[in-house]
């Protein structure tokens, strides 16, 4: 139960592949302008990094310590080919607009970094809840900022839902406030870069609270961990 | 009785920084003062509502960083930040315009990055560019001077078109940008841009009322203003003259060279040097001392970058001016031209002696 407890707070804060680990960063900025585009691609992302964290997992004892990064390739390119292929038929239009961000998942380090650093050294449960936590604190940080960017850019909330959700998707939309000019800035990519590097502020001024408010043990030493937890 | 001890240089003048910041928003007084008559008062309006939100912003940053507030607001730093966005962009812009330009320009590019001499971007022309990006439409919309409107603006009616986008008499900003003819005017590097794309020569273009004298009417005296602020600096020893030379110079060769080649297409360079932003930027914004190149030789070819630049970006590229990008793309490059340049050290051999 601990070990669960431990991935999920790994995954959604403290080893965040979005907010610390910087990972998946052309993705995270290329596809937020809007909510469903975040929500879309996280949820992609969310099922190739389940799928390919189990299958890792399953042939890690199998598979030749030389030869281990093409065959985690050649799993990751096949889950998103499946992906591609259900978003393809399911939701058609969410399809267009991701565009070639899509196939971009393969490329994605968050996917290979995962399965290197943790599905192929630990067992399938681990593995999994791992790929799901990972998956689910970048779909969070790609759902933040991509209402970030909504809001900042065009008022609203939720436009296009129905092109991820179908059609009761559009009492989603919310509209804050409309305005005749739209502030550009926030949907093109600078707005990501900026908005993206506010979000990693905010995330080390919270931390900061946190520790000065635990005074936590010392010895604690705040850096990045790309490598998973230690076991 | 006491030594006092201080580290090098031992020459000083006794100007402090304060002193340089409102020298230089001095300086830009003749340009302000030909830019109110000539093209209304807007520019008044808008110089107000950007030196209140520079100061309200760069106090409010201070004392989120715990810094002591009004210090530092008497650099007068903020203050020269506010004056240079507010003449760069269009007179009757809406007020939130500028307000989010300027509060841009000093929370993001300055303050978070360090506040006043730690900024890698000029404040001011990265605010610009913020707005350019973001609002296209309103960035645009500069009246021709007030010469050539077939509407009569009073003064106050620069109050009502800024906040309200409407003249106080109810004309609305697209009909005071209309001529007598019914036609609609912009600056003169704009409408060059327009008919240039739509196959017409210089020539032909030139035919248009807002290109009067070489420089277009109104741009012609503006500039020559700020062309007289930014020798009085150099005058005064407030900035150096290699930058603004060097952008100069370097625009001017090049537009000599290209108009030479293809006299249809491109202006001359008494056309470039006279029109837009050309010695506003020269002399007041690219020689900013935080962001632009500290060595002498540096200096040159910061400059001679910047009039590279905005020569490419005005003839070839997307925008009908390009000061804001060409001085932004070249803060960026100086680091590098500053680590190429370092002058030898006195007492240090010279490379060609290490060989």
């Amino acid at each position: 139960m601990s070990q669960f407890k431990d991935l999920t707070l790994q995954g959604l804060w403290k080893n965040n592949p979005g907010l610390v680990q910087l990972l998946g960063l052309c993705p995270l900025l290329a596809v937020t302008a809007t909510v469903t585009n975040a929500l879309g691609l996280g949820a992609a992302t969310l099922l190739v990094l389940l799928g390919s964290n189990v299958a890792v997992s399953l042939v890690r004892n199998h598979v030749a310590n030389e030869i281990r990064i093409p065959v985690f390739v050649l799993i990751i390119a096949s889950l998103v080919t499946a992906v591609e292929l259900l978003m393809n038929a399911y939701t058609y239009d969410l399809y267009l607009s991701l565009g070639i961000f899509i196939p971009l998942i393969v490329t994605n380090c968050a996917i290979i970094g995962r399965a290197e650093a943790f599905a192929s050294k630990n067992a399938v449960l681990p593995s999994a809840i791992d790929g799901i936590m990972m998956g689910l604190g970048f779909m969070l940080v790609l759902l933040v900022l991509g209402a970030m960017r909504e809001i900042l850019g065009q008022g609203t909330l939720f436009d296009g839902a129905d092109l991820l959700l179908g059609d009761w998707a559009k009492a989603l939309r919310i509209e804050l406030f409309s305005v005749d000019s739209h502030f550009l800035l926030a949907m093109l990519p600078p707005g990501a870069f900026l908005g993206m590097g506010l979000l990693i502020a905010l995330k080390n001024v919270i931390d900061n609270k946190l520790k000065q408010k635990q005074a936590i043990e010392k010895g604690s030493i705040a850096r990045a961990r790309v490598t998973g937890a230690a076991q | 009785m006491s030594f006092k001890i201080a580290s090098s240089p031992h020459q000083h003048n006794q100007r402090s920084t304060a002193q340089i910041m409102f020298m230089v928003a001095l300086a830009c007084l003749p340009g302000i003062a030909v830019q109110a008559v000539l093209f209304g008062y807007g520019v008044l309006v808008q110089l107000a509502l950007a030196i209140v939100t520079a100061w309200c912003s760069e106090a409010l940053v201070l004392k989120l960083r715990g810094k002591a507030v009004l210090v530092r607001l008497k650099d007068h730093s903020a203050l020269l930040t506010a004056v240079l966005l507010a003449i760069a962009i269009p007179p009757y812009a809406p007020w939130w315009i500028i307000v989010i330009g300027t509060a841009f320009a000093i929370i993001m590019v300055k303050q978070l990055y360090g506040g006043l001499g730690n900024n890698l971007f000029n404040p001011a022309m990265a605010g610009y560019v913020l707005l350019l990006v973001s609002f296209p439409l309103q960035m645009t919309q500069w009246l021709p001077p007030l010469s050539l409107q077939s509407i009569e603006l009073a003064p106050w009616d620069a109050v009502c078109a800024v906040f309200s986008q409407y003249s106080c008499s109810g004309f609305s900003l697209t009909q005071l940008q209309t001529s007598i003819d019914g036609v609609t005017m912009a600056t003169p590097l704009d409408t060059l841009r327009t008919d240039l794309s739509r196959g017409l020569t210089l020539d032909e273009s030139r035919q248009n009322p807002v290109f009067y004298g070489f420089a277009g009417a109104g741009w012609l005296w503006l500039n020559l203003a700020y062309l007289a602020g930014g020798l009085l600096l150099i005058q005064q020893k407030i900035i150096s003259w290699r930058i603004p030379v060097a952008v100069l110079s370097s625009l001017f060769v090049l537009s000599a060279i290209a108009a030479l080649a293809t006299p249809d297409t491109i202006a001359g360079p008494l056309f470039h040097l006279f029109s837009g932003g050309t010695m506003l930027a020269a002399f007041f914004i690219a020689t900013d001392p935080v962001s632009a190149s500290t060595t002498n030789t540096g200096r040159l070819c910061y400059g001679a970058l910047i009039g590279l630049l905005v020569f490419l970006i005005r003839n070839f590229g997307g925008y009908p001016d390009a000061y804001a990008f060409a001085i932004l793309l070249a803060n960026m490059a100086v680091p590098l031209i500053d680590y190429y340049t370092r002058p030898r050290t006195y007492g240090h051999r010279t490379r060609s002696e290490l060989k």
